[in-house]
């Protein structure tokens, strides 16, 4: 036993990563680089040109940052509204270009933008990390336990940073 | 032409390096159920417990937290020792610790990302 070690619950439950930014340009300006797949792939490395990004629509591209222009980045996007949102789901750092990652979960990212002063609040959001291949399973135990809400209320006070 | 269409060294190095996202996984999945995480963090806080006691004011039966257990251990997050009659549970941190590098690694990619981002826009 590691007695030193503590979990920090929050973090590791906490299935997503938010980031937020204020870039010094319009709220246009800002939304053209996000959403026009070649100006997305300029700044993310990523060969998009020629791409559209629409909802329901899959977007692939190599990847092209030296060293990993064997990888293809693939990603599928789920809704666009200009000039707030963009959201995509992907198989997060899917690296290994042997692998299949087909069948595995994705997680989903999204852009949002909100006029700030001085320029465009961005906010990103990746989610979706403890849906992974293994959480269909976990998701069978759900159903059969009783007492889900009362367990739900008891998990928040530990998150909170007891116990 | 915008200065992203250069690129830089630092964009180069800066994309998701190859990690062993499998590793992290499984993990994830094991902690992506409130009760499993519960146990997790009981059992960190306090030591190594039986499946008795991790049962009592688990919410859930008996079984249903054994089988809670099984899966944290399919993991590698908890293991378990015999003792007499009783099973004694513990936290392994090492793959606790690997799935929160792999999430810290991810965020620190989306900084990179968007630093990128804020020169392109902000030319």
């Amino acid at each position: 036993m590691n007695s030193s070690f503590i979990l920090h619950p929050r973090s590791l439950m906490s299935d997503r990563i938010e980031k937020r930014i204020v870039l010094r340009a319009p709220i246009d300006r800002v939304w053209r680089a996000i959403s026009d797949a070649p100006s997305f792939g300029e700044w993310f490395g990523v060969d998009f040109a020629g791409a559209k990004f629409a909802a329901g629509q899959r977007v692939r591209g190599n990847v092209t940052n030296t060293g990993y222009e064997h990888l293809v980045m693939n990603v599928l996007v789920e809704a666009i509204e200009p000039p707030r949102l963009l959201s995509f789901r992907w198989h997060p750092d899917a690296t290994d270009a042997a692998a299949d990652y087909e069948h595995e979960s994705t997680t989903l990212v999204v852009f949002e933008l909100q006029e700030a002063d001085g320029g465009t609040l961005l906010t990103l959001v990746e989610s979706g990390f403890d849906a992974l291949p293994e959480s269909r399973r976990a998701s069978a135990f759900r159903g059969n336990d009783a007492g889900w809400d009362s367990q739900m209320k008891r998990v928040e006070r530990y998150v909170a940073g007891t116990p | 032409m915008s200065p992203a269409r250069r690129k830089s060294a630092a964009a180069a190095r800066s994309f998701r390096a190859p990690r062993d996202f499998r590793r992290g996984a499984p993990v994830f999945a094991a902690l992506g159920d409130d009760v499993r995480l519960a146990l997790v963090t009981r059992l960190s806080a306090r030591g190594p417990m039986s499946t008795m006691r991790l049962s009592e004011g688990a919410g859930v039966t008996r079984q249903a937290v054994s089988k809670h257990l099984e899966v944290l251990a399919g993991a590698g997050v908890v293991h378990s020792t015999r003792q007499g009659r009783e099973r004694i549970w513990e936290v392994d941190s090492a793959p606790l610790h690997a799935a929160q590098e792999w999430l810290d690694a991810i965020s620190r990619d989306w900084d990179r990302a968007l630093s990128r981002l804020k020169a392109f826009v902000e030319e």
